[in-house]
């Protein structure tokens, strides 16, 4: 790996930063994120990134899966966050690696929101 | 069941403005590229390439960031000091022992976007003209230290770190030190001692750490947070940050909002948030219908914030006014079924643990003092004990070389000062108004409500409750050892707690 010398090697490193990691506002791609600070793991998180990783590369291996730090509301942990382009992103809370699988098979492959599972049935 | 369905659209959220915790929750904070990708490192650029020491210095000045470990001193000034030293070695040091019971703000953000303190650390020993710099991390803390470590080392990778940074010619280097988990090492003197390898003792001062600090070296050392907040306002400037907030507390402020409240969670408001809406919007109100009864700010440190005072607006001016304090950012939540005697007492059981014993105000005056409440619990004190409290809190306070003993008192002062009439009622009346304090409570059976349906007989575990079926039972004071057992499970009102 190279050293960045100047801001447009910078930018330059962003620009294909944003593209590889799906964090840009054109992204085409969805990102699953999975909340594994301690309050996360503590809650059970590691299954539950395990079971995301495994249904996702078995059944749509387009779509990144990622671990991510506190998403703030721990006391709903274990949290999974769908980012879609050029939708609001779905929160779901109190995961687990059972759920996993429905999520995959109606949100991240038919598009269905799962809605039980959402933040909104919970508060 | 309501449909929203993205966080974003919850009342916990809608208030909230993340400036510290921007990357929290979206990146992964394994991965450099994430953060490169969210703008990071262009802070560094931006100083090294386009700005002098000193540019930086008056930016952060201007933006009117105070430290956020809970001291709230002007962070462009601390910085300036240092720079103002002459030394050819000069230290940069982040103060990650987080330690007040209740919160995880720092430990959120070294293990949501560690490269955000990596980064910030960097412009920091730009600007003072320190090229080592070290992160004191609590070894209770494994899965930052292991994020840290992997930031370290990618960002050394890029050249981020290391030799001749952006071509510009200032070097910097960054090692993480473990604290074993001594509450005392929080305080900067006793931190810098344990960095040097020594027993995490504090030291007086004069000399500030600005001057003689680290190996007796000038040294800035600042907490998690403010450092967070730093590449966002070199990018974004000082208007920007200095547009958020009060007249005296400008941007945002993380707080752990635990205790007593339905959304336990990571909180960021901008200074200026009223604790009212803290507590009932985002945190989403206290459980089971009860009413708010006080919040703790500070920790071990603070005071508490009683119902009457839930419009204060949250900055350090205002906080210290009502004889709380901002603190690192703990927001302990009371429900009303809280005994402010007993809350008193843990956190003064909490310094005495933690006291180091340097000075003997501190050492020993602390324990009198929780011996001192533990009477009061017990219903041994009269109302001169009670001054007697209050006189021994403000030789503590006084007497004591650093911040641990000057605030230990802090919680005992705090809640005489808004709940005297509590610590009255244990001490006049031998009662305890939340019915907390087990040895001036007393269970009993109102004989009329009782049906005698046994289930209480059935769960009491030391058989301290006679009675036969369908006639109304009885507890035997001798036995009863105030358990609430069967207070929990009479479901016709019939036990009382008096």
């Amino acid at each position: 790996m190279k050293s960045l010398k100047t801001l447009e090697e910078l930018s330059a490193l962003k620009a294909e930063a944003l593209k590889s990691s799906n964090l840009g506002e054109d992204t085409t791609t969805t990102r699953v994120v999975v909340g594994m600070a301690t309050c996360g793991i503590s809650a059970g998180a590691t299954p539950v990134y395990e079971a995301m990783v495994e249904q996702v590369s078995k059944k749509a291996p387009d779509i990144m899966v990622s671990k991510t730090g506190c998403i703030g509301i721990c006391c709903m942990e274990p949290i999974v966050e769908v980012h879609e382009p050029g939708k609001e992103k779905v929160t779901y809370v109190f995961m687990t690696p059972e759920k996993v699988e429905k999520i995959v098979d109606q949100h991240l492959l038919k598009n269905q929101v799962v809605e039980e599972y959402t933040i909104g049935a919970k508060e | 069941m309501n449909t929203v369905t993205s966080l974003k659209d919850t009342k916990f959220f809608a208030r909230q403005e993340r400036v510290a915790l921007r990357n929290c929750g979206i990146i992964n904070p394994e991965l450099i590229d994430e953060y490169i990708a969210r703008d990071g490192y262009q802070a560094l650029g931006k100083a090294l390439k386009t700005m002098s020491a000193q540019e930086v210095i008056d930016t952060v000045k201007d933006s009117g960031l105070r430290g956020r470990g809970g001291g709230g001193f002007s962070t462009g000034m601390k910085w300036q000091f240092a720079k103002n030293s002459e030394n050819d070695v000069k230290y940069v040091c982040c103060n990650a022992d987080e330690g007040d019971p209740g919160a995880f703000m720092d430990r959120s953000i070294l293990e949501g976007d560690p490269h955000a303190l990596i980064e910030a650390m960097t412009i920091a020993g730009y600007a003072i003209g320190a090229n080592q710099g070290y992160i004191y991390v609590r070894a209770e803390y494994p899965i930052a230290i292991r994020r840290l470590e992997i930031a370290i080392k990618q960002a050394c990778e890029y050249g981020l770190l290391g030799k001749n940074i952006f071509d510009s010619g200032f070097d910097f280097e960054l090692e993480l030190r473990l604290g074993s988990g001594a509450f005392v090492c929080g305080e900067e003197t006793a931190l810098m001692t344990s960095i040097e390898g020594n027993r995490g003792e504090p030291r007086p001062r004069p000399p500030f750490p600005a001057v003689k600090g680290l190996f007796e070296k000038p040294t800035i050392l600042n907490n998690v947070e403010t450092y967070a907040n730093i590449p966002t306002i070199i990018l974004k400037g000082a208007d920007w940050f200095a547009s958020k907030g009060t007249q005296g507390s400008k941007g945002t402020k993380v707080f752990c909002v635990v205790g007593n409240i339905n959304n336990t969670g990571l909180v960021e408001v901008p200074m200026g948030t009223t604790l009212r809406e803290v507590v009932e919007e985002i945190g989403g109100g206290i459980p089971n219908g009860k009413k708010f009864k006080a919040a703790q700010t500070g920790g071990p440190s603070g005071g508490c914030i009683p119902a009457s005072l839930i419009d204060t607006k949250i900055d350090y001016d205002n906080l210290t006014a009502i004889g709380a304090m901002m603190g690192s950012g703990g927001l302990i939540v009371m429900d009303e079924d809280t005994c402010m005697v007993d809350i008193a007492k843990f956190f003064l059981d909490f310094t005495v643990d933690e006291s180091c014993g340097k000075c003997t105000s501190c050492r020993i005056g602390t324990k009198r003092l929780l011996q001192m409440l533990d009477d009061i619990t017990l219903g041994k004190s009269s109302l001169e004990d009670l001054d007697k409290m209050e006189e021994l809190c403000h030789y503590i306070k006084d007497n004591s070389l650093c911040a641990l003993g000057q605030t230990a008192p802090n919680p005992v002062l705090s809640t005489l000062k808004y709940f005297r009439e509590e610590y009255e009622a244990h001490v006049v009346e031998k009662r305890c108004p939340a019915g907390i304090c087990k040895d001036l409570v007393t269970f009993e059976i109102v004989e009329e409500k009782c049906i005698g349906c046994t289930a209480c007989v059935r769960v009491c575990p030391v058989f301290a409750i006679d009675g036969k079926v369908k006639s109304p039972h009885t507890i035997s004071q001798e036995k009863c050892i105030k358990c609430g057992a069967c207070f929990e499970k009479c479901k016709f009102d019939a036990i009382i707690k008096k």
